[in-house]
């Protein structure tokens, strides 16, 4: 097997055996970026020169006999609006196109320390608003399955650049579904996790209370790895949660016998695609083979996440999004003459239009005479349906649902209708609503496109969906599964 | 609920956004879809219900109060579309 099809864990184990250098991998993936971006485009910027010197430090410290993390001397990709000290990070925004942040993110941190080696920084919806990866101000990504496809968003860059083998692993951010519908389109491991156990210091913002930075990998074994080394409590995230972290790593090659999984019937209405449909419930039949006991239940206001959600997360984009005003970073607008209207022309020529869109949504649901009907409404539904998923998790250890409407769609096909677009999410918002950690794993493809499956746990019980995701995945062979790209 | 052109106009100046005549109407349909989707949440009865304010059962975060290093002016002003030595240059505001 060539190196950029292998995971990071099959990668460490062959570096610690001496088979092959940090050196030689970075190498090795640079070379086949080289050959699939220009098919690909996930990558805003690429940082193959910093790259390559942090492989060869790694090298030295495994010859000098330390002990080494076994993310050490592994090829990396970071979504664009995670801020890496040094190295622009524009949330794929002409708002940011030249923004270089003076310090690292949180995550960035840990997998410097961990020794993880950046590739590049990866495109993304403009401030992570979109379900495509075409409302990126740049360039738009393809799918490595169908480069006639979407890679799904907003974090399409993360998801296709680890698909298209030229990362081994990647961080996103899911504000609303943006890991898993993407690593669902691209056929990854994709898991957001329960709100607060990854600090968000040094994520751009979108919405405050439902951002959350999580792994795209090839495997479940390499999602346990990554969150091992990104999760924990910092103390310049205020909503970081001061609870200890697992060894996610003994949660894999266990039993599932008797772990009682919850469907949601809820979640298969109608938009749903047929061979979805039929996919999933194939996996539900994997599940009970493998001893679980599964058995459909009611969550009776899924119906309303999704009226919910687009009035939460525009009203805090648009709170968020008034940093963004020409003077301290980013865009100005050189003709103004005065103060406002050097605001209004660079908030104007800064975003694009569903940026736009969304701060007018939540300025207007957070204003004088309205605030009561939109925004104090959907936190009352939001505790209705977080009460739904407390009372699921009474019974049962686990919930499994569809994670998109379908497999990858064409350009175009979707963006022509905003609702059409905003429907789509409709398996993943909810669980950012619930602050719940989630997984989109591939259980299946349709035409040659993958298709992914949720599984959901109760607050801080990652551990319970690495032992689910891990038995599924040691049962079935989907994600062995690579695409062929022709280069 | 809906919203008119001149409702649109009043978010945008709240919003500190400049719309062309153009985006005026678009934003204004727009608007409309999505607000008519968002009605729905009127089909439930929640004035028993609490607001949620933070799905984690987090308390109030403190620290001491203690003197630690922060940023370095020069690097604070380092992105900054026109500065003037370590402040921020804008144009007349009285």
């Amino acid at each position: 097997m060539k190196f950029h099809e292998m995971t990071a864990h099959e990668l460490s184990a062959l570096m610690q055996q001496g088979q092959v250098s940090a050196e030689e991998i970075t190498r090795d993936h640079i070379k086949h970026v080289e050959q699939v971006e220009p098919s690909v485009c996930s990558m805003v910027s690429k940082t193959e020169s910093i790259a390559l010197d942090r492989a060869k430090e790694i090298d030295q410290k495994r010859a000098s006999g330390e002990v080494l993390s076994p993310l050490a001397g592994i090829p990396m990709g970071i979504k664009d609006n995670i801020s890496t000290k040094g190295v622009r990070t524009t949330c794929s925004a002409k708002m940011l196109e030249n923004y270089i942040p003076t310090y690292d993110a949180h995550v960035m941190e840990k997998l410097h320390e961990a020794g993880g080696v950046m590739l590049g920084k990866l495109n993304m919806d403009e401030f992570a608003m979109g379900s495509s990866t075409e409302n990126s101000r740049f360039f738009t990504t393809k799918n490595p399955w169908d480069l006639s496809c979407v890679p799904g968003g907003s974090s399409g860059g993360p998801a296709a650049c680890v698909s298209a083998g030229e990362v081994v692993f990647s961080l996103g951010s899911d504000t609303g579904g943006s890991i898993r519908q993407p690593a669902s389109l691209c056929g990854l491991v994709g898991l957001k996790p329960t709100y607060g156990r990854v600090s968000r210091y040094g994520l751009i913002a979108f919405a405050s209370s439902l951002d959350q930075i999580g792994p795209f990998t090839k495997d479940v074994e390499d999602a346990a790895l990554v969150m091992e080394t990104i999760a924990g409590y910092d103390r310049r995230d205020s909503t970081s949660a001061d609870v200890a972290v697992p060894r996610y790593r003994d949660y894999l090659n266990q039993d599932i016998k008797g772990m009682r999984i919850g469907v949601p019937r809820e979640y298969f209405a109608e938009g749903l695609e047929e061979t979805t449909v039929s996919l999933v419930k194939q996996a539900i039949k994997k599940f009970e083979d493998l001893g679980a006991i599964v058995e459909e239940i009611s969550m009776p206001y899924t119906a309303y996440a999704l009226a919910v959600y687009y009035i939460i997360a525009p009203a805090e984009c648009s709170s968020n999004l008034a940093r963004f005003d020409g003077v301290r970073y980013g865009y100005r607008d050189e003709t103004a003459e005065d103060i406002f209207s050097m605001y209004t022309k660079t908030r104007a020529e800064g975003f694009g239009h569903e940026v736009k869109k969304r701060i007018m949504l939540g300025t207007y649901a957070l204003s004088s005479g309205y605030y009561d009907a939109y925004y104090k409404k959907a936190q009352q539904v939001r505790t209705l349906i977080k009460q739904d998923f407390d009372r699921a998790f009474e019974t049962y250890d686990l919930l499994l649902t569809p994670t998109a409407i379908g497999p990858a769609f064409k350009f175009g096909e979707k963006s022509q209708d905003p609702l059409s677009m905003y429907l789509s999410d409709i398996c993943t918002v909810t669980i950012n609503l619930a602050g719940v950690p989630a997984l989109s794993m591939p259980c299946g493809f349709v035409n040659g496109l993958p298709v992914g499956l949720q599984l959901v746990a109760a607050p801080f019980a990652e551990g319970t969906i690495f032992k689910a995701a891990h038995a599924y995945e040691q049962a079935t062979e989907f994600h062995k599964k690579r695409p062929v790209l022709e280069v | 609920m809906s919203i008119s052109k001149k409702d649109v106009e009043h978010v945008a100046l709240l919003a500190r956004l400049a719309l062309t005549e153009e985006e005026k109407v678009l934003y204004t349909e727009e608007l409309n879809a999505v607000l008519g989707f968002m009605d729905t949440l009127n089909q439930l009865d929640t004035s028993e219900i609490e607001p949620t304010t933070h799905v984690l059962d987090i308390k109030n975060v403190f620290r001491d109060d203690e003197v630690a290093p922060s940023m370095d002016p020069s690097q604070v002003v380092i992105n900054a579309p026109a500065k003037k030595g370590n402040q921020f240059r804008v144009p007349k505001i009285m």
